[in-house]
């Protein structure tokens, strides 16, 4: 057994400032030995552009330390990393074509997108003082959500490219509404189950151990199962679709902790998939192209053939353990080599030990989401980091699967290194309310942690009514007591000092002024 | 560009990739906030090499007061609390029902605000606020002001603290 101790919290910017530097030291890095090795110079304006992302990661480094002190330190070095590699391998795959004849030149728009992306994420953290300000558009943020989805539907607005209708076309740009839409169901999913989930963990039989949900309480699943195989029809895309019905059924698991509900989820997804498959030949042949690559008829057909999937597998190899080298291997061979396949190009030129880096870079940021979801003491907030950090990896999962033939190629996008504005600038966002929320889960507060709990200590248990105020449960739930007073005071559920469970707690997120840290009586840290 | 420079810039870049990597792993291993679980060891160092270290310990160990040095938390053994801990800071903790007391205490026989724990030169004290139905140290009833080592317990309504290391 572990003691498990308050430690003294610091905001430790200066650990993230060290990490900044070798991040910047990737990103720049990466595009001076793309140049090197493909024009044997520096690239033109190097140190115009090595300057400005410079520039930009430490006026974030030095935002974050006065709008959100006590954030996560790690997220943003490593965002900034993969960033940066993104970018010098879009520019590689632009210098290569350049040296070949071509004319593709998508790296100068990505670097602009960067720089909106940064702007617009640290303007989400300047607006958003508190997470808890999002609960109060939980419906809102429904609406919104599949207002984004449908989108690409409308008439005149929405551009069919290379077969899915995922985009819509906005002054010239085209964006991918679907990536934002992603948000507003994390918020919306949230704010929905933080007050829904005793239903729905709680009420109904139980068979063969497994808590089931009663009949009626399967409604939400089955609407946005319903949405989610909506998108795969009507705008035939796979990944956005998956995106969202995984999405929802990581949190009704963590609201509920039933293992019921990714039963139903998987169960529902099988029906849907094999429904899918047969009814729709765009799928089909996804599937077919996954299951037998090298069948020369599959590799062979047009459209919807393997050869970029086969491609993509032939780059990973050409790769190996140490990869070619930024510059010195053939990524333009695959079609799409910036954007949904970016993560073969970089396979090659790294090899596994490179992506082996960037998979574990994704997983430490994916770690701190989860982590700030533990800290944080509202269910909210909970909720919120735990979806978010599962959306960013269950993307991952899905475009990396797709690559390496584990499940069937979708369209999503690798977050922070795949070429494309609406991705970027989407996940820059998931990455600033995670920050947010860290800032508020790590800063220090005069009340209690939430699970500390004696040696063999027992769960605290009934709600009970305190006067003057609603019920409050007993436990430990710090922030909130306090908080309730002089503010609308709801039921207060605290959950008890519960140290095993994952279990996210309802608190009253509607009460948003923080209490100073010196006004509390008893500033126990 | 030389194949040799070419070649040491490609592995130099993996290797600073890792360097990347590891060294935010490091970050996090050193902060992983909320939470320490190094002070394990430093016990075990107090009650000497020798002792195995103990199996999960049961609930509330009255020896523990005999440990050397200063409480560092205060835990609730008994009452429908038990098992709340709050960590012992610099400044006072007060109990009783009142929303804004830092242990809020769901107890018929508790006053609003019941006692206070609070410390003074280097020692902790409890003393009762005027309370309804007393403040025990010890099954004495408190008039004033007394001292608190670790492990005495103090009884408010049906509820117990006790400060512990």
């Amino acid at each position: 057994m572990t003691t498990v101790d308050t430690d003294e919290r610091r905001p430790r910017r200066g650990a993230e400032l060290g990490l900044l530097v070798l991040a910047l030291a990737i990103g720049i890095g990466a595009y001076a030995v793309v140049g090197l090795q493909l024009t044997d110079a520096l690239p033109e304006h190097f140190y115009l552009v090595g300057g400005a992302i410079a520039a930009f990661g430490l006026t974030a480094h030095v935002l974050l330390r006065v709008l959100a002190p006590y954030a996560d330190q790690v997220m943003l070095p490593v965002v900034i990393a993969l960033n940066g590699i993104g970018l010098a391998m879009i520019y590689r795959l632009d210098l290569g074509s350049q040296v070949t004849g071509g004319d593709q030149n998508l790296a100068p728009g990505q670097l602009q997108f960067t720089a909106i992306s940064m702007v617009v994420a640290f303007v989400v953290i300047w607006l958003v003082r508190d997470h808890r300000l999002l609960r109060r558009y939980t419906y809102t943020a429904m609406v919104v959500g599949i207002v984004l989805v449908a989108l690409p539907l409308v008439p005149g607005l929405g551009v069919n490219i290379h077969g899915a209708e995922i985009w819509i076309n906005l002054f010239g740009y085209s964006l991918q509404p679907a990536e934002f839409a992603k948000i507003a169901f994390a918020i919306f999913f949230a704010g929905y189950l933080v007050t829904n989930r005793d239903t729905l963990a709680l009420a109904g039989p139980k068979i063969l151990g497994l808590q089931l949900p009663r009949l009626r309480d399967l409604g939400p699943i089955i609407i946005v199962w319903l949405v989610s195989l909506a998108i795969l029809v009507f705008e035939r895309d796979l990944g956005t679709s998956l995106l969202f019905f995984g999405l929802f059924v990581a949190m009704l698991y963590i609201a509920t902790e039933r293992v019921s509900w990714v039963v139903i989820g998987l169960l529902l997804f099988a029906v849907g998939a094999v429904a899918a498959t047969v009814m729709f030949g765009h799928v089909e042949a996804r599937v077919e192209v996954w299951l037998h690559p090298f069948d020369a008829e599959v590799y062979g057909r047009d459209p919807g053939g393997s050869g970029q999937l086969v491609g993509g597998l032939f780059g990973l190899a050409n790769g190996g353990l140490f990869g070619t080298g930024w510059g010195a291997g053939y990524p333009r061979l695959v079609p799409f080599a910036q954007s949904d396949f970016i993560y073969a190009s970089l396979g090659e030129e790294l090899g596994l030990t490179g992506l082996l880096a960037i998979l574990l870079a994704y997983l430490i940021l994916v770690e701190r989401g989860l982590r700030t979801a533990v800290a944080v003491r509202d269910g909210f907030g909970k909720l919120l980091a735990g979806g978010l950090a599962f959306v960013m990896a269950w993307q991952l999962f899905v475009v990396v699967g797709g690559i390496t033939r584990i499940i069937p190629l979708t369209g999503l996008t690798m977050p922070f290194i795949a070429q494309g504005g609406s991705s970027l600038l989407a996940n820059w966002i998931v990455v600033a309310l995670l920050l947010r929320i860290s800032d508020n889960a790590r800063r220090p507060s005069s009340l209690p942690v939430r699970g500390q709990v004696a040696p063999g200590g027992v769960r605290a248990h009934e709600p009970v009514a305190v006067p003057g105020g609603g019920a409050v449960h007993a436990g430990a739930m710090p922030d909130d007591a306090p908080t309730a007073v002089g503010g609308r005071v709801g039921s207060v559920d605290g959950g008890g000092t519960d140290t095993g469970h994952g279990h996210a707690t309802d608190q009253p997120t509607e009460v948003v002024a923080r209490p100073s840290d010196d006004d509390q009586p008893g500033g126990a840290r | 560009m030389t194949d040799l420079t070419f070649t040491l810039l490609r592995l130099g870049y993996l290797v600073l990739l890792w360097v990347f990597v590891l060294s935010a792993i490091g970050v996090l291993r050193r902060d992983l906030y909320g939470t320490r679980t190094a002070s394990r060891r430093d016990k075990r160092a107090d009650k000497g090499a020798a002792t195995p270290a103990p199996a999960p310990r049961p609930a509330p160990e009255p020896q523990r007061g005999k440990q050397p040095a200063g409480p560092t938390r205060l835990v609730v053994t008994a009452g429908p609390l038990t098992g709340t801990t709050i960590p012992l800071g610099g400044s006072a903790i007060l109990m009783g029902r009142a929303p804004s007391c830092t242990l809020v205490l769901d107890d018929d026989y508790s006053s609003s605000r019941h006692a206070r724990i609070f410390p003074q030169n280097g020692g902790w004290y409890v003393e009762d606020l005027g309370s309804t139905n007393g403040t025990y140290v010890d099954e004495q009833r408190i008039g004033q002001a007394v001292a608190l080592g670790p492990g005495t317990q103090v009884r408010i309504g049906q509820s117990v603290v006790e400060l512990q290391r």
